[in-house]
């Protein structure tokens, strides 16, 4: 109900300055023209939010496996620590969108540079923020693992991964967060379908009222994700009082 | 028999010297002393924990060790019987259900099994723990002032629980309270700066009624030697 009030505000704020300012339309329309706009491309818009969703998703799926594969080996080898750890500091330290030029000159326009940077946009966060909770499980169950003679296989899933899980859920929202940027960074860069061609080639053809409609798309998407994201983590912080979510530490 | 003998050296200071603790086997003895001396510490030196500081001596332990906090170190993400069975599982055995389910009885949880620990009560919570303690049939147990954080009643109600399911094991009791000294153990130590005391504890049969006068007089008796000024 709130969030409706909000977006009814908005709209008309934004009514308001297109009426007020008289600002043509090729530089911003008003909401009902973009309305307009997206049902006059309903079809053409789902073709390309389409690809883009499908390519978002695999992305994700794509990165989180990654991510959570990385922490996990990394949290029960120490050789794969001593070897891999400053390997992944040191990349995080590469802006990942800088890259999107190379993915496209090396996988091409099409769906595999676009899934591939979501996954490395995602891999990341969720590789180093899992990594971190996996090390330090809390003191208590650290000692009861001790005492019990655990094996390290067991420990993991019994002890360090379910006191990583409220950590995997933050990273998740971060990722959620990133991942849609990168799929239309992807896209801006090179492609010939997605919303981000879309409203590249409705910038070039003056098609203002179009590119907005992508973009509300996208936004829809976007808000979609991170609802998503957030079930995923309330989820993870399911029946412990102290599983507040942890500081975020990486970009 | 437990024997503890050296220095505890923290930081090249050492915390308690010339150490001689002869705890009997089958028998309580509880450590007592002033907070941060060190008792902790050797606590989980015996049962073979991580600790900062560092034994210059040697700790002579018969047999494998459970421990039990004044934490409950329950996982919160798991029910009550799967608390229970969680060393089992840990060392990637079969865990024995019937028992954790019997021990549960044992002490007052039935029908409870299904609980979180956020669901419980502490003095719940610290039974289920115990459970958890006794399912793993240590001969040496190390009980690191697991009752302090519960109410009176509460606490002499464990105090009772324990002695019985814990009698003829060997069982370091670390502890702040005399009454609790008192009521449960057969040897007490004082542990200061200044190095091991022995204190006189009651010879009858344990757990000692908590009216019983013996009981009293032994705890007015530690208290005085637990404060420096009256000692």
């Amino acid at each position: 109900m709130r969030g409706l009030i909000a977006v009814l505000v908005a709209l008309s704020v934004w009514q308001g300055v297109v009426w007020a300012s008289g600002v043509p339309p090729f530089i911003l329309p008003g909401p009902a023209r973009v309305a307009q706009a997206l049902m006059d491309h309903a079809a053409m818009l789902a073709v390309n939010a389409r690809f883009t969703l499908a390519n978002l998703t695999a992305g994700l799926a794509l990165g989180v496996a990654l991510g959570v594969g990385t922490a996990v080996n990394l949290a029960l080898s120490p050789a794969a620590r001593w070897l891999l750890r400053p390997m992944l500091i040191a990349a995080q330290a590469v802006p990942v969108f800088a890259l999107a030029p190379i993915l496209t000159l090396w996988l091409g326009y099409g769906a595999p540079s676009k899934v591939v940077m979501v996954a490395l946009v995602v891999y990341f966060p969720v590789a180093s923020v899992l990594f971190d909770a996996l090390m330090r499980p809390p003191a208590a169950l650290d000692d009861l693992a001790r005492s019990m003679g655990a094996r390290p296989l067991r420990r993991l899933t019994l002890i360090q991964l379910p006191a990583a899980l409220p950590a995997l859920g933050s990273g998740l929202r971060l990722a959620a967060v990133q991942a849609p940027l990168a799929v239309i960074v992807g896209e801006w860069v090179g492609s010939s379908r997605g919303l981000g061609h879309v409203m590249l080639m409705a910038n070039g053809r003056g098609q203002t009222d179009l590119m907005f409609a992508a973009l509300a798309v996208l936004t829809a998407m976007g808000l979609a994700l991170f609802a998503a994201a957030g079930a995923v983590q309330r989820l993870t912080e399911k029946g412990r009082p102290e599983g507040r979510p942890q500081a975020i530490t990486t970009r | 028999m437990i024997r503890i003998t050296g220095d505890l050296i923290l930081d090249g200071r050492v915390l308690l010297p010339d150490l001689a603790l002869d705890c009997p086997a089958g028998r309580w003895t509880a450590l007592m002393g002033p907070s941060g001396v060190g008792k902790s510490t050797l606590g989980r030196i015996v049962a073979g924990l991580p600790v900062a500081a560092r034994l210059a001596g040697a700790a002579d332990v018969a047999g494998p060790v459970t421990l039990m906090g004044q934490q409950d170190q329950l996982l919160p993400w798991a029910d009550a019987l799967a608390n229970v069975t969680i060393g089992a599982r840990l060392r990637g055995q079969a865990p024995d259900r019937a028992r954790a389910r019997a021990l549960l009885a044992d002490l007052g949880l039935a029908g409870l099994e299904a609980r979180r620990p956020a669901q419980l009560s502490g003095g719940q919570r610290q039974r289920v723990a115990l459970a958890r303690t006794l399912i793993e049939d240590r001969p040496v147990v190390v009980l690191d002032e697991p009752f302090s954080a519960l109410d009176a009643a509460t606490r002499a109600q464990m105090q009772d629980l324990a002695a019985r399911h814990l009698a003829g094991r060997t069982v370091i009791l670390i502890t702040h309270d005399p009454l609790e000294a008192a009521r449960l153990c057969h040897a007490a130590f004082l542990l200061d700066a200044r190095g091991t005391r022995p204190l006189a504890l009651p010879a009858t049969p344990t757990p000692r009624a908590l009216d019983d006068p013996q009981v009293l007089a032994a705890q007015a008796a530690l208290f005085r030697s637990l404060m420096p000024c009256a000692a």
